[in-house]
């Protein structure tokens, strides 16, 4: 084989590689936030059982608690694909920062793996073996052991994105952790960690609004839906804006320590001061250095990015020549069209599901909901929207961090396992998407044929002390 | 003991626990469709792990996590080199998580039977496959100097590492029948009871060359390794406490001999961590694949502090779901 040849070989598995990652790891991310965020909801919703013992709040518990199985059980074993992966596609990676990426990841199977599996295990099958209290503490500690999962692994990220902590070793040329505290007090960690819990929550949120929609809609047990649809939306309201809050700090913090992540995001070819936002754009891409830019928001990015009126945003052209200049030649512009539009996409849909927010809220007050078709079909129809903007809030924080796979450290592409092969990746390719499609198949033909059950009836008088049986195999 | 042997005793430990917890839920998934003669028998077998399965799977996650984190270089070499054993290895843990899950969902022959026989296969594959690549650790691979894998797939199949997946899959056998054996009552317990002790002669006989096997591969000579006899002795001792009914000291014989198996491997091992079959003085080792000694530490202290939590809670669980199950429990409940 030829040089030349060889080069494009490694270039095309290379390439497949990170297909392989974007696409697991955005697969994995349907179910993760549903499982964070369906548990806050159902322990919300057992601890109002708990405390008024209405047996409206027990069915909506093992209701919407079964949702949560179906997906925890999709969530454990794609999450297990994830951590393989980094050793099986990314070997050169895993060698170089193992000894500070690993730590968290490590961190996560001993603190957060083993409560949340544990106690899921204790409340599936313990309704009729614990007492109310204990068994109220399990589903409360799966909650808490799936938000420090997103804890870890965040911090693990946010170290890709900013490293911190560290010195590299002169013997081997590796980065060695020196400050562990460094690592899970890093900025981006801290404001992307919150802002990956309030769209988790967003997501739980919309899910238990459209089912509660569909099944006040088609009119069975409406009393008992309107709670949950009423928890869902006291819970959506905020968290929306708070996602979007959050995310605009993070892109402030971002801009600090990554800013070609936001300039890109901006389509912002030169230095600006102070600078506009396109809401809209034809062309642009990373030839087109002057796409044409439709309704421009003045000092907006300017304030997007720097929290400041006349904050000044260096354009991608000078960072260009600045990270030429400190790392050699290349090209280290991440993809401009995924930057800008994931970045919008995101934020123009939370300003939707913020609307239809406020609408079933305003219906809600007026004591109208039930009866609103058109709000219930839409709020049914919203629960795609955070599946969209989850997916395009990756798409913006990872591709916007290329060419590197650690900023400023590792090039994606030193990163890959030198000992895979072209036909390696294709086959785990071939494999996990078959995997995948049929999990995902089997996952949602089970949550839509569950979503639509007929809620069951309370399964024991829940006046008394007598036990609830349990949620069987 | 030095930072470094440490963390190699401790990843040691982890994959001891792993199969010692998920070793008699791979048992179970592939022995419930013979211990269940119907649909009761089976979900009543298949229930006796419900509560557990998941958690006794987040050591195999820690186990690879924990080698991420201190051995890095290790885990490079052996997740990039196993690639498609470990593609097979994560499809049929994948279908055999869901299984549980799932199976009870639906109550329909050809549902319930589908997710089954993936049950059935899951559980089978996922220790062969462990045991295999465990067995090639010590066997010895193609590894060149800069700590890479140069073989194929077909490399890592080689007689000694099939032959460590086949007496891990034995020992999950037996481990699983004593465990049913242990949980169950009425029909299943019968069943649970006949195939562990038929069961273990053959996993003791298959321990005992697998021992030999082991301590030749090594090639330390005839300096006895005790950890290898504990498990020859083990398997034995569970075959007639078996046939004597005493199915809680059973158990513990069966676990005994799960431990020492897997330790017999790592004992051998040491301080090697992947045998280099190019050359000896390319394989991995502790010292030139670890991590740094500040995150040995970190690490230790986040162990010594979480470790001992996990195992309370664990156990308080397998307090908590100690009542015997029995097909009976099942007729009357439909799925829900």
């Amino acid at each position: 084989m030829g040089f030349a040849e060889s080069q494009s070989g490694a270039r095309v598995t290379l390439d497949l590689a990170r297909w392989q990652f974007a696409l697991t790891s955005i697969n994995h991310f349907f179910f993760v936030p549903i499982t964070i965020g369906l548990a806050v909801l159902t322990a919300l919703l057992q601890t109002a059982w708990y405390r008024r013992s209405e047996p409206e709040y027990l069915r909506l518990t093992r209701f919407f608690g079964t949702l949560l199985v179906i997906n925890v059980a999709v969530g454990v074993v794609t999450g297990l694909v994830q951590e393989f992966e980094f050793g099986m596609n990314w070997s050169a990676y895993s060698r170089l920062v193992g000894d500070i990426f690993g730590a968290p990841l490590a961190m996560e199977g001993l603190i957060a793996f083993f409560l949340e599996s544990t106690f899921l295990g204790l409340w599936i099958f313990g309704w009729d073996r614990l007492s109310r209290r204990v068994h109220l503490l399990a589903i409360w500690l799966v909650a808490a052991g799936t938000m420090l999962s997103a804890a870890f692994i965040m911090a693990a990220n946010s170290w890709m994105q900013h490293p911190v902590g560290y010195r590299i070793d002169k013997a081997t040329g590796r980065p060695r952790l020196t400050d562990i505290w460094a690592v899970l007090t890093n900025p981006v960690f801290l404001w992307s960690y919150l802002h990956i819990l309030v769209a988790a929550l967003v997501t739980a949120a919309a899910v238990m609004l459209a089912v509660s929609a569909w099944q006040i809609r088609r009119g069975t047990h409406p009393d008992i839906f309107m709670r949950s649809l009423r928890l869902s939306l006291v819970v959506l309201t905020p968290a929306i804006v708070l996602a979007l809050f959050v995310g605009s700090e993070l892109g402030v913090i971002e801009a600090r320590y990554q800013p070609m992540k936001i300039a890109a995001a901006e389509a912002q070819w030169n230095t600006c001061q102070p600078c506009s936002f396109s809401l809209f754009q034809i062309g642009g891409g990373n030839n087109d250095h002057s796409p044409t830019q439709i309704i421009k928001i003045p000092h907006l990015l300017s304030l997007l990015a720097t929290n400041s009126w006349n904050g000044k945003v260096i354009g991608l052209d000078q960072l260009q020549a600045r990270y030429a200049a400190r790392y050699g030649p290349g090209n280290y512009v991440p993809n401009v069209f995924i930057q800008y539009w994931s970045m919008r996409v995101m934020a123009y849909i939370a300003g939707l599901v913020f609307l239809l927010t406020l609408w079933g809220l305003v219906l809600m007050w007026r004591k109208k909901v039930a009866t609103s078709r058109l709000f219930l079909t839409a709020a049914i129809w919203a629960v795609v929207t955070p599946f969209v903007m989850n997916t395009a809030g990756w798409l913006l924080t990872e591709s916007g961090r290329q060419p590197w796979i650690v900023q400023g450290i590792q090039l994606t592409r030193n990163g890959v396992s030198p000992s895979v092969s072209f036909t390696d990746v294709v086959i785990s390719m071939v494999a996990f998407g078959l995997v995948y499609t049929g999990l995902g198949v089997v996952d949602w033909v089970l949550m839509v044929r569950y979503a639509r059950k007929e809620i069951p009836p309370a399964p024991a008088p829940v006046d008394t002390d007598a036990r609830v049986p349990s949620m069987l195999y | 003991m030095t930072l470094v042997s440490f963390w190699f005793l401790l990843i040691a430990v982890v994959w001891t626990g792993f199969f010692v917890l998920e070793g008699f839920d791979f048992g179970v998934g592939m022995l419930h469709g013979v211990v269940g003669r119907d649909e009761p028998g089976r979900r009543a077998a298949i229930n006796t792990i419900g509560p557990l399965w998941d958690g006794n799977e987040v050591w195999l996650i820690v186990a690879g996590a924990a080698m991420f984190a201190a051995f890095p270089g290790w885990y490079a070499t052996m997740f990039s080199g196993f690639y498609i054993a470990l593609v097979l290895l994560l499809a049929a843990l994948i279908v055999r998580g869901i299984s549980f899950e799932y199976r009870g969902k639906r109550d329909q022959p050809r549902w319930l039977r589908t997710w089954s026989g993936l049950m059935i296969g899951g559980s089978l594959l996922a220790p062969l496959l462990i045991g295999v690549a465990l067995g090639d650790l010590l066997h010895g691979l193609p590894i060149n100097g800069s700590q890479e894998y140069t073989g194929s797939f077909w490399t890592l199949l080689q007689p000694y590492g099939i032959f460590t997946g086949i007496t891990l899959v034995a020992v999950c056998v037996t481990h699983g029948a004593t465990f049913l054996a242990l949980k169950t009552s009425g029909a299943v317990r019968g069943r649970g009871t006949a195939l562990a002790h038929r069961s273990a002669p053959v996993t003791a006989v298959v321990v005992l060359a697998f021992a030999l096997w082991t301590h030749a591969i090594a090639g330390k000579g005839l300096l006895i390794n005790p950890v290898e006899i504990i498990a020859v002795l083990a398997v034995f001792a569970a075959a007639w406490l078996a046939q004597e009914d005493r199915d809680g000291w059973a158990f513990a014989a069966t676990t005994v001999a799960m431990a020492t198996t897997v330790l017999s491997i790592f004992s051998e091992l040491y301080p090697k961590v992947m045998v280099s079959s190019t050359r000896p003085a390319f394989s991995l080792t502790i010292h030139n694949t670890a991590s740094g000694s500040y995150t040995l530490k970190v690490m230790a202290i986040v162990v010594a502090i979480f470790l001992p939590v996990v195992l309370v809670y664990t156990a308080w669980t397998y307090y908590v779901f100690r009542r015997r199950l029995s097909d009976k429990d099942f007729r009357v409940q439909h799925s829900g």
